[in-house]
């Protein structure tokens, strides 16, 4: 039986590079919604520290990450002594994507994140999944 | 307030059986204080259950119906489960509850752990800015290790290059990723791409390739730039202290290196508060032998 799908948010507190709008629009989503979730301050700090919460999450078998590009997240779980699993993860980034579309992939059907949803993240870029590196 | 700390403390935010559910405003405002705070948040809902992480201490606040337990082991994990009823209370009030419980935590673990400095990744005011290498990519020629003149990489046992002091790096300070000619280096937080992670193209990894080796100028050149320079500041400007001088021609040469290298992109306090150009030269070549004798035991190895 497939594994009831986690979803770990990362909230990026040091840096500003996740616009605050999509990042405050998403989180309010997941609080608001009626499904359970996991959120940290910030997800860099947990790797350099090697915090053994990153092995826990990443040995969740149906994983939802909503942070940055994919490569980070996957190479940041890695650096700290726990790999996510090849299969089953899904990264959803907020430097690229705006909020109704993280929302969206959050909850299917979903159609309107919240009244100042339609506020971009300023780069452009189509919605992300793959945890594969990007090999040129 | 509370004070930030790590995610040694995980609170719960519960909001299933026996618990009425806390108003919508207080619970976003709670879940980002929390989080802007550094600890780890998990909120839990009528259809579905807390996902199991060790933990050595659990604070669950819930707007419970009847009184609760305040303290309780978990005989599995060996966690301690506090739990704190917030019925009717404001966010300041709950903030309190969660500082008293978090200084409890804290204690244990200052108990056990002793105490971090600030610049270590275990301190809660260390800004997290590290290099992250992509395996996928990198080919182990131990470049950045000969470059970076702070001791943050180094190798495994099994010759691998890692990251290993991430709190020795300079903050806001990416230099190393571009020596890299693998495009394998990574600064999450950093603002443009491919080194925060975004996908490389064909043209990153051309850019990559035609790149000035900033090792060897760093390395080597530079320094004979700055001895020189810093002999000719000498005669005219003798009434100057050495120090100043020195000092004042390293932030003049680097800066120059920096405009010349379009994208170098390291922060002027990176480089005035560089060692002795004596320093930085014995620090290189430590670095370099280090990198040396780490593909010297990888080539025997391969060997064998
Ligand atoms: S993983 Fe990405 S979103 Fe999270 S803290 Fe690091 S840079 Fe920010
Ligand atoms: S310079 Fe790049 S490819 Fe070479 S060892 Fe370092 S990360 Fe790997």
């Amino acid at each position: 039986m497939k594994p009831q799908r986690s979803v770990l948010f990362c909230r990026c507190a040091f840096a500003r590079v996740v616009p605050d709008d999509v990042k405050n629009d998403v989180l309010k989503h997941l609080v608001h919604s009626a499904e359970p979730f996991d959120a940290v301050g910030d997800l860099c700090e947990m790797s350099a520290r090697k915090d053994p919460t990153l092995v826990d999450l990443a040995a969740q078998g149906n994983l939802t990450v909503v942070a940055c590009y994919p490569r980070a997240v996957k190479w940041l779980f890695s650096a700290a002594g726990a790999p996510l699993p090849t299969e089953g993860v899904e990264v959803l980034n907020m430097r690229t994507d705006d909020a109704q579309t993280i929302c969206q992939r959050l909850t299917p059907g979903f159609s309107n994140a919240t009244p100042d949803a339609s506020s971009s993240s300023g780069e452009s870029a189509p919605a992300e999944s793959s945890l594969s590196g990007g090999s040129a | 307030m509370i004070a930030r700390k790590s995610s040694t403390l995980r609170v719960v935010l519960y909001e299933g059986r026996d618990s009425r559910p806390l108003p919508a405003e207080l619970r976003l405002e709670l879940t980002q204080t929390l989080l802007d705070r550094g600890f780890l948040v998990s909120s839990v809902k009528p259809n579905g259950a807390l996902s199991k992480f060790q933990q050595p201490h659990i604070l669950v606040l819930g707007a419970f119906e009847q009184a609760v337990s305040p303290l309780a082991t978990d005989a599995q994990s060996d966690t301690q489960v506090h739990v704190r009823n917030v019925d009717g209370l404001a966010l300041s009030a709950i903030c309190e509850l969660v500082d008293d419980v978090s200084k409890l935590a804290d204690g244990e673990d200052a108990d056990s752990s002793g105490n971090s400095s600030p610049a270590d990744p275990k301190s809660p005011r260390w800004k997290p800015w590290f290099p992250v290498i992509d395996y996928d990519r990198c080919t182990n020629c131990m470049q950045c290790l000969s470059f970076c003149l702070f001791d943050v990489y180094g190798v495994t046992k099994a010759g691998q290059i890692t990251v290993q002091n991430q709190s020795n790096c300079k903050t806001d300070c990416p230099a190393c990723s571009r020596v890299c000619p693998e495009v394998a280096i990574l600064f999450p937080k950093y603002k443009a791409g491919p080194i925060n992670g975004d996908e490389i193209s064909s043209d990153d990894v051309r850019r990559e390739a035609m790149k000035v080796d900033i090792s060897s100028l760093l390395g080597g050149d530079i320094y004979s730039m700055l001895r020189d320079r810093s002999a000719k500041a000498k005669s005219r400007f003798s009434k100057e202290r050495d120090d100043d001088r020195a000092l004042k021609e390293r932030q003049r040469c680097l800066t120059k290196l920096q405009q010349n290298i379009e994208g170098l992109d390291i922060p002027a306090e990176v480089l005035s508060s560089l060692p002795s150009a004596d320093s930085i030269r014995e620090r290189a070549e430590k670095a370099k032998q280090k990198a040396q004798e780490a593909l010297q035991m990888n080539a025997q190895n391969k060997n064998v």
